[in-house]
Order: C-alpha cells, then structure tokens, then sequence
C-alpha cells in the first residue's frame, strides 16, 4: 500500500512536468504549428526562473517567499514565451521549416540553459549548491492540514507543490477554451484549414503567432516544476531536461491532441517510468528497458490512431505546413 | 455593377462587365467555361480587386476588398469549392471567424440555423461533421452560412454541377423561397434547361464580354445557346483526312467511383481508332479527367470494365483495365498521356528538361546508373524543334512558362512514338501561336497512324480540329458526332442534356 | 488565392521566380555574418571579452594543434556521415528525425561485437562484420518508422522521434549489462589492451580510416542521389506522388528501400563512433548529433557535397565554443547556444533567398 501510494506520487509529480510540456505544444498544434522545441522552451523556462530566485534570494535583503514565487514564475514564462516568440518568427513570417526550426531551438534552448545553469553552479560554489531554498520551499508548500492529516488521501491527492495542481488547472482551461470559446473555435479552424479560417475572416497569422508563444509559456512551467520542485532547486547538465521535453511530444501524441486526455496520460506516463522501482527483482538493466514503455506505448498509440482513421484522433490537418495566401 | 475589368496578367477575365442585380429576382449568369463568370461574382465577393469599374449596392457606391467587407453589405457567395472546415460542425462552421460572443453557445445557434431552415425549407443537422456530409449537405451548410450572416444578395456558383436531379429539386424549390422572401439570387451556370427552369432574367458573358440580358419567359433555348457560344468562328485549324481506321482501343462499360464515393464515369463505352482524332467535349468535371486516368491505369476500374488496346494492328489486343500503370509500362504498349495537371503529374518542377525526358523511360537500359545521353539528346530536340524558351537545358521546368511546360510534356509524350495519345486540356492557358503548335503536333501523331484523343473545353477547336466528338455529360456519354458535320448549338445541348444523337461514325 | 487591398499593405511578399546562385549565397553569407556579430555582442555582454580575440581562440580550437585538428576531423566525419545517411530520406520528403537512434542501433551491435567476440576475430574481418552487422541494425530501425509510413501512412517525424528514446532505453540497458568497472555505471574502454575491433592507425593516423569510410559514402551517396536510377525515384516520389504514379513507380517500395538505406548510412555511424572515435557505448553516443544533421541535410538541400562545408562549418563552431569556454571559463554548452544563434539566422536567410519582399512605396528587394 505504502508502495502504491509511494508510485502515484512519483507519477503525479513527473506527470506534471509533462503535461505542462505537451498542453503548450498542444496549443501550439492547434494553430498548426509543430514545434520540436518543447525541450528547447522548457529548458528556457527552468533556467530563467532558477536564475531569477537565485538573484533575488541573493540581492533581497529580507526575501519574501511570495515575491520570490511571482519573479521566478514570470522571468519563466517570459523567458519560454521568447523561445516561442523566435520559432513564431522563423515559421510563420520567414516561412522557414518548422521541423528544422524546432530542433535549432531545441539545440538553442539546452545550450543557453546550461551555460547559465553551469555558471550558476560555479557562481554557487559546485553542483548542487545553488541556495533557492525558499524559493523552493515557496513552490513546494504543500495543503496545509489536508496532506498531513488524512492519510493515504492526503498523501495522494494533497501533497504536491500548488503547480503540480497549476498543471490540471491550465490543462482544463485548455480544453475549455479550445472547445468552448468563439476564440477556441477560430484557433481550431486556423490549424485545420487556414484557408478557409482566411476567407472567414480570422487573422491566420495573429492566432498563429499567440498561440505559438503561448504555448511555449505553458510549456516552459514544466522546466520550471522540474527545477525548482521535482529536483528542489538545483541543476544538473546531464540532460534530463530534453528526455522529458521529447515525452512531452510523445504525451501530445499520446493525448490525441486534447489536453483532458493529456492529464490522465501524463500521470500514466510516469507511472510506467518509475514502475521498474516498484517490482521487485528487477536487475539494473532490465530496469532500464521498463523506462522505455511511455515511448512505447505512444508507438502503439501513433500506429492504432492511424490505422483507425478517426477523423477526431488524427493531428491537425495543417499541420507542419507554412500558410501563405498567395498559393494556388 | 459597371465597366467592371479584371485581368490576370495579360488574360483579360472581364472586360467592361455591367450588371444589374435585382431583389426579388432570381438571375442566371451564363457562360461557356473561361468566359469570366466566376471572375465577374469574385469580385463582387470581395475575392478578387477588379482593375476598373465601380460597384454600388442600393444605389450606393461600396469598395469590396475582402469577404469581410462582402458580409457586412449584405453579399454572399456559395463557391463551386466549399469553404468548409472538415472536422467541425455545421453548426460550429456557421459561427466561425464571427466572434458574435465569447463563447460558442451552440443552442442559440441550433435556434437560428433552424429558423433559417424553417423559413426556407433546409433540413439539416447543425451537429453534424462536415465529413460526415454528402456533397449536397455542404452546400445546403454553405447557403445556411450565408444567410446566417444576413446575405441579402446571394450568389452561387454552379451550384447544380455536383447534385442529383432530386437535389437539385430540392435546391430550386429552397432558391423560390428565398425569392419571395426579397432575396436577390444569382446562380451562375452553363446548364440551359435549369437557367429555363429557375430563373427570372438571363444574363450571358462570353469570352469575358457582357453579351446581353433578356428575360426568361422571353427567350428560348436556341436563342441563349446561340448567345453563350456565338457563331463559329472560323479557326482555319487543318484538320488532315483519317488514314488507318483499325480499332486501337475499345473501351466498354467503364464506370469510375472516386474516393469520395461519387461516381464519376457511368457505364462509358467508346472506340478509338488509328489515324483519328477523338475529340472529348463536356462541361468541366464531367468525367473527362477519369476518363483518361482509368485508361492511363491511374484511377481504378470498377469491375466488368473492359478496355482494349491494340498497340499494333493485326495483333491481339490488350486488357488494360484494373492493371496500374507499372503493369501498363511492364507490358512495353506505347500509350502516351499528357495529364491536366502539368506540374503536379506530367512532369517534376524542380527537374531540368533532361531529367524530365527520362520521367517514363528511366528505368529503361540495363544497369544501375540512369542513361544520361539519351534524355538529353531528347530534351534538345524537343527545345528546338517545338522552340521551346529556356535559359538553358538544364533550368528547371517550374521557372519555364506555361506554354513552355506544355511543349516539354507534349514533346516527350510523342517522343515515344505512341499508338494512342491522350491529352487534357492540352492548350489551357497557352497562347494562340502555342496552341496552334500543339494542335500541328497531335495532326502530325494522327497522321503517323496513332489514335489520338483530345479533352478539350473550346468548341470552335474541337469542331475544326476533330474528326468525332464524343460528348460527355455528367459521366456518360450523351452523344458521339463526326466533328464535320456538326454544328457548336448541337455539341453545346448535347453536353448539358443527355439526350443527343450517337453517329457511328470513322 | 490572391486578395487585393486597396490600401496596399506594408509589405508584400511574392514568390521568386529565379534567383542567380552568388545572390543566394550572398544572403547566406550576410546571414552567416550578422550572426557572428550577435553571438560576439552575446559573448562580449556575458564576459566582457573582445570578440575578436574570442573569434580567434576558437580558431585556436579547432586547429591550434595537430591533434586538434585531427579531432575536429573526426567529429566532422561522424556529423557528415549521419548527414549522408539522411540525404536520401529527406529528399524524399521523408522526415527521419531517428538519426539518434538508427546510430545508437548501430553502437550497440558494434560494441556487442567489439566485447564477445574483439578477440577471437582477427580485426580485419572483424571490422567487415562490425560494419554489416551495424548497417544492419540501423536498417532495421529505419526499417520499422518506414514500412508503417508506406503502408499506414503513420506520422513518420513523430515515430522516428520515438524510436530513438526506445534505443536511448535499449543502450542504457546494454550499459548496464556491460558496465565496467562495476558500479561506475559506464561500459568504460573496451578492449582497452588488445585494442580489439579498434579502427586501425593508417601512415599513424588514427582517424584516417573514419575520413576514408565516410568521404568514400559521401561520394557514393552524392552519386547514388544523382544518377543512379534509385536515387531518380526517390526524387520523384519527393517531389510529388500524384507524378510518381503517373511515373509507375511504385511508392511503397521506395519509401521502405529508401528508410532502409538511410538507416543503414546512420547505423554504420554508430560503428564509427563506436570503433573509431569513442571505444566505447554510452546513451550519449550520439550526443544530439542526430538532431544537427538534421539540419545539415535540410541547408544543404540533400547534396552530400554541399554537406562537407556545412558540417564543416558547425563542428568547426563546436571545437571553438570548446576552446572559448576553457579559456574563458565559461562551460561547453556555449557552443550549442552559438550553433542554435547562427542556424537561426541561416534558417531565417532562406526566406530573402525565396521569397522577394517589396516595401510599400518603393520596390524594393530584401536585404539590399
């Protein structure tokens, strides 16, 4: 029981970097843009916000948890929303490939990220001792009352920092505004049919460039939960970072492009990562083939969707595509 | 509507075009294929900035410059290729772009599309996906569109082309409705008997010139038949007598169902023979396209199919029906096709002249290395003796121009020296010295003995140029005639009505 | 569709219909330029270097030494193979982003071979069957994204991306198998004595026979691309199926040929990574190298010619950036941020060589 209880947390919480990661590139796909550099934003994302709490904790006199939680979450999400803004820039005014440009801002991304994260270390005096602690902590409160006091409930459902519930949150929203929204509707319609979503009057290129950097916003809280919650405040080069970004991708795939199904998926996901730690006798390596199964199963998912054919299931019809007016 | 002019580089689409547009009144813009109706109504949607003329709308000088400014003066237009996002709603299309409120309350919209269909006599399902529509529901969405955005001048551009007779009913009976309701209707056509049938005035465009307008109750089929295509014009188009005369392919039975489930060619049977020139007349998208892609191998027979083909005379023939053309090219007969799409399947854009010349042979020769000296021999010959204009032979043949594109694809198709040529729309968008060219060209195969086949959307040509004409209309065949003794009224009836004579002729 | 605005807008954008080749690669040039002076205004904002003297270093880098540059070789050869073995796919409008994985394919069968049977096979043969058998595993794992592209139609950019995590997954674990020594969580040197299934020296260079393999591939696949009757096809089938059928070429087959060749080129990248730079196999064997040939095989526009100066041109970045970061005491990952930099502005540049921009009022050209 202990074990269970043990697992879903450890899903919830690697969950959460996920779904982050994929509701903003979902968004993003709606407006048909595919962007390859989610891991790219995501690690803008995480290292803007530790390198704002660490300057703020330094510089402060008297820090204040809260402030430190309001400057750390909006230097990341700026910081994501440029990733974003330079891939809108590259795909949709210069018209250059978005495969291309994804994995360029991926590269970019991981590079800038791990040069200030790297500096930080120094600048901290080693790995592992960059002080963010109240940052942290600010990030990590969990439900007072609620996590501790009642038991296997509290534990499964109440104890998480406030953005592991910031990420069901944005998530619905998500869904609500894509499907219930007149806004939502033009969004959808741009990425399936920009065309059409022209002559309807709807300012293709405008939704295309909001939804992009938006997305890229969302998307850069999960490189935010990863480094100042999942690993409390540190940061390593090892790469981590683009592991997750790329299961991201996978958890769009996964989702079908809906972010409701992308909540349940994430938790899923981490589930079957961190299984291999929950079943007894496995040895070091075979381990390692357990971690394989979220990318698995998305390959399962990806050949299933397309040999069912569900109109419903199948990715945006633009998508990838650049849209310029004067064709045809 | 006045002195509207819009060109298309030097293509003059409308040439000082008025109009007068009435409420209350349905009218019937007629015209052969390219005569500018489409254009005229383009502009008047917002589609397209005409280069001269004003418009007014009840009286009041308006400047349209997008579909925007179209809906808020009251126009709207139902286009031949439906505006329409697939995986959406009826309801959800109707409301897109409008931003009428913050969020999609889709039971307000359900009200509205109903009181619409109500009014007017529609029926349909505002919940149901566009892809889940026949073709006829996505027209019937697109006109509730339109009215939903309060459309007082309504425009639909041949609207009939893709319906049943019984949808048809249906749309005319909803169009009177609208009539009475102090719409104003345009419905653009080439289909005489439904212009008889549903409008009040007749207004004719030919060759991008306003001919004239007359009230229906006025006019006769004859009279508007003669006023859409004019009199011949004498081309002086050579027209060499039939030499050969055996049965080269014998087509019978052919029916085509594309993916979409619509049928495209029903029950079509037909011969062609050596040394003849086959001309194919119809409306566009009465199967011609399907015609000759099931010959060529490219779209699929529908069993009980038969096409025969006798690559040389005194042989057997060959059944090319349900076989791909890789089976086609495996079996080494020599069946030249010169598709509509000249880019996007003849030839590769982004290829110089030799690499295009080896598209259908290069495989050819042992060995793994393509041969490189046979195609470019080819492509120099081709340039010079069909004076094609190049920088060079080795530029590639996206950056050619359109006639130019045509002669490197006909060049190469004959080239081979073929028992049977198809082509489509073979001098669309070329000038008056290419085309003629190009009509030189497939005498010269028809001379050599080849059975020609010619696709072809100008009557005056095919009449001068072809030794029979087989009319299509809709998917089958509504007539075969000899192309010298025929007149243009009588091919101009028979490809809008099914009921032509069919001469045994050649 | 073409809308006409009374007002003209501010700018409008046409297709070019031609541009004369020194144009393009003017802009490219300008590109290649303005994003040397963002990344020396970077550099100078985050150290308060001389960028001149920063460029400098970075030349030091990558050439300073005889060994240097032997090592910037290499790595050229390793981005150029994996850029090779994509030219094929991509020019069919396949888009194989597996590169990472096809190559960790081909590592992994290589050091298998390399650890059970380094010293029982004499190196010659040995080395013949390293490289078939990790063509081989590449193949296959190009094999599996192409076949279910042919026939399903199955998202081959998303598939091929997730096949590399499975065979990120599949080398942790060998890594694990093999670890040595135990507990350091790595495979180590193998065959670090007998030098078994080691790349030979040839005239005392090491890395001599990676240049020969991967130049001679080069070739061979520039050739294959150009004139071979295979390579035709896959040119066709790029550009447009509706004329490939029209072509009676048969579609499938080539996506699935093509896949399995492509897979092929990266997995023997995998064997020279693995036999003839690293000696050993780590998830990192392929370090993201998958992913910047990428954008080789994009810029160079699929000719494995164009791709010796590209690949060229972003390890010669990478070697600097090395170079600047130890003696700057920055840390290494400066260099990626400059090769993201200067692709961003390469990838950008392509616009101005395609597209013409006119400015209202006057006529204008972009970037002149």
């Amino acid at each position: 029981m202990t074990q269970l209880i043990s697992l879903i947390q450890a899903a919830v919480a690697f969950g959460t970097v996920i779904l982050f990661g994929a509701v903003g590139e979902i968004l993003a796909e709606k407006s048909g843009n595919l962007n390859l550099g989610v891991p790219g934003v995501m690690y803008l994302g995480g290292i803007a916000g530790l390198v704002a709490a660490f300057f703020y904790e330094r510089s402060a006199a008297n820090p204040n948890g809260l402030v430190a939680l309001l400057v750390t979450f909006g230097a990341c999400f700026l910081a994501a929303m440029i990733g974003g803004l330079i891939y809108a820039v590259l795909t949709i005014t210069l018209r250059a490939n978005q495969n291309v440009t994804g994995l360029t801002l991926t590269i970019f991304g991981g590079g800038v990220a791990n040069l200030f994260g790297g500096t930080l270390n120094k600048m901290a005096g080693g790995v592992g001792q960059i002080s963010v602690a109240l940052t942290s902590s600010a990030f990590r409160t969990t439900m007072p009352y609620l996590s501790t006091e009642t038991g296997a409930i509290g534990k499964i459902f109440f104890s998480y920092g406030f953005l592991a519930y910031l990420a069901v949150l944005v998530a619905v929203f998500v869904s609500w505004f894509i499907n219930r929204t007149s806004v939502g509707l033009n969004l959808r319609a741009v990425g399936e049919n920009p065309a059409t979503a022209d002559a309807a009057g709807i300012n293709v290129t405008k939704y295309k460039y909001v939804a992009t950097c938006v997305g890229a916003g969302i998307s850069g809280f999960g490189g935010l939960y990863y480094t100042i919650d999942y690993i409390k405040g540190t940061w390593s080069t090892d790469g981590s970072i683009e592991g997750l970004g790329w299961l991201a991708v996978a958890l769009v795939i996964f989702a079908t492009w809906k972010p409701t199904r992308a909540i349940w998926g994430a938790y899923l996901f981490g589930a079957l990562f961190w299984l291999y730690y929950y079943i007894p006798g496995l040895t070091r390596s075979s381990q390692e083939l357990f971690k394989m199964l979220p990318y698995a199963v998305t390959i399962a998912v990806l050949i299933f969707v397309s040999l069912r054919h569900k109109k419903e299931d199948q990715p945006p019809t633009s998508l990838g595509l650049a849209y310029f007016r004067e064709e045809r | 509507m006045v002195d509207i002019t819009k060109t298309f580089g030097e293509v003059v689409a409308n040439d000082k075009v008025s109009l007068e547009i009435r409420h209350g009144e349905i009218l019937a813009l007629l015209g052969e294929n390219g005569s500018g109706k489409t254009t005229l109504m383009n502009t008047l949607s917002g589609i397209y900035l005409p280069e001269g003329g004003q418009i007014y709308v009840c009286d009041k000088k308006v400047s349209i410059t997008s579909p925007k400014d179209a809906f808020e003066l009251g126009i709207g237009m139902i286009h031949q290729h439906f505006k329409l996002v697939n995986l959406l709603s009826a309801a959800e299309n109707i409301i897109l772009g409008l931003n009428e409120h913050k969020l999609i309350d889709l039971k307000r919209v359900r009200a509205a599309v109903r009181e619409i269909c109500d009014k007017y006599g529609f029926a349909i399902d505002p919940d149901k996906k566009v892809y889940d529509m026949s073709v006829s529901e996505k027209q019937t969405l697109e006109i509730v569109k339109v009215l939903y955005r309060g459309a007082d001048i309504l425009i639909l551009d041949e609207p009939t082309a893709v319906l049943t007779p019984q949808e048809t009913e249906k749309l005319f009976a909803v169009m009177r409705n609208m009539k009475e309701d102090g719409k104003a209707i345009v419905i653009i056509t080439h289909k005489l008997h439904e212009v008889m049938e549903i409008s009040d005035r007749v207004a004719v465009l030919r060759k991008g010139r306003y001919i004239g307008d007359i009230p229906t109750c006025d006019t006769c089929i004859q009279q508007l038949t003669e006023m859409m295509v004019g009199r011949a014009v004498s081309l002086n188009i050579d027209r060499p007598a039939c030499k050969d005369g055996c049965e080269r392919l014998v087509v019978k039975n052919l029916t085509v169902i594309d993916k979409d489930g619509v049928k495209k060619l029903d029950n079509v049977s037909f011969t062609a023979c050596g040394g003849e020139l086959l001309g194919i007349a119809g409306i566009s998208g009465s199967g011609q396209k399907e015609l000759l892609e099931a010959i060529a191998g490219l779209q699929p027979a529908q069993p009980g199919a038969s096409i025969l083909f006798t690559p040389v005379p005194g042989r057997p023939a060959t059944e090319l029906a349900g076989k791909s053309p890789r089976d086609i090219k495996r079996l080494g007969v020599s069946l030249a096709f010169v598709p509509e799409d000249r880019l996007g399947m003849g030839l590769v854009g982004s290829m110089d002249l030799p690499d295009n010349m080896m598209l259908r042979s290069y495989s050819e020769g042992p060995g793994f290395f393509t041969n490189r000296q046979e195609p470019q021999r080819l492509a120099k010959t081709v340039v010079e003796e069909l004076e094609v204009v190049t920088p060079s032979l080795y530029t590639p043949v996206r950056k050619l121009s359109g006639g130019n594109v045509q002669k490197v694809l006909v060049g190469r198709e004959i080239s081979s020296a073929p028992s049977l040529l198809m082509t489509a729309y073979a001098v669309r968008g070329l000038d008056i010295n290419t085309s003629y060219t190009i009509y030189h060209l497939l005498n010269k195969q028809k001379e050599r003995g080849a059975a020609v086949i010619y696709v072809g959307e100008d009557l005056d040509v095919l009449l001068e140029l072809c030794d029979r004409i087989l009319v299509l209309c809709a998917g089958r065949i509504s007539g075969i005639v000899d192309g010298r003794n025929t007149t243009k009224e009588e091919v101009g009836l028979m490809m809008t009505h099914l009921s032509g004579r069919c001469d045994n002729v050649g | 569709m073409s809308v006409d605005k009374v007002r003209e807008p501010f700018v409008r954008i046409s297709k070019r219909a031609s541009i004369e080749l020194w144009r393009s690669w003017l802009f490219r040039a300008a590109a290649l330029f303005a994003s040397l002076v963002v990344c020396g205004v970077i550099i100078f904002a985050l150290t308060g270097l001389n960028p001149v003297r920063v460029y400098a270093a970075m030349f030091s880098g990558a050439f300073g030494t005889v060994k240097r540059s032997w090592v910037t070789i290499r790595d050229l050869m390793m981005l150029l193979c994996i850029s090779v073995g994509l030219a094929p796919a991509f020019k069919m409008r396949f888009w194989n982003i597996g590169a990472e994985g096809q190559i960790l394919a081909g590592g992994i069968v290589s050091a298998a071979l390399m650890i059970y049977a380094g010293n029982s096979i004499p190196l010659v043969p040995l080395l013949m069957l390293m490289f078939l058998a990790s063509a081989a595993a590449g193949a296959v794992w190009g094999l599996i994204p192409g076949v279910f592209k042919a026939v399903w139609n199955a998202n081959e950019t998303l598939f091929t991306l997730m096949m590399n995590y499975i065979a990120i997954q599949v080398t942790s674990y060998f890594v694990a198998l093999w670890e040595n020594p135990y507990g350091s969580n790595t495979v180590g040197v193998i065959n670090q004595l007998s030098k078994g299934g080691w790349f030979p020296a040839i005239f005392g260079q090491m890395y001599l026979l990676n240049v020969i393999i991967v130049l001679a591939l080069t070739i061979l696949m520039y050739l294959y691309l150009r004139y071979s009757k295979q390579g035709y096809e896959i040119a066709v089938v790029g550009e447009s199926e509706n004329t490939a059928r029209y072509a009676a070429i048969n579609v499938r087959k080539v996506v699935i040929r093509t896949m399995l060749i492509s897979g092929a080129i990266c997995g023997v990248a995998g064997f020279i990574a693995v036999a003839g730079a690293g000696h050993t196999i780590s998830t990192s064997t392929a370090g993201g190298k998958g992913f910047v040939a990428i954008i080789v095989a994009w810029l160079s526009k699929f000719n494995t010619l164009v791709m010796v100066l590209i690949s060229g041109l972003l390890v010669f970045l990478d070697k600097g950036a090395v170079q600047i970061a130890s003696q700057f005491d920055l840390n290494d990952f400066v260099s990626e941020m400059i090769t993201g930099i200067i692709l961003f502005f390469i990838l950008g540049s392509e616009f101005f060589i395609n597209f013409k921009v006119r400015f209202r009022g006057r006529i204008k050209e972009a970037g002149k």
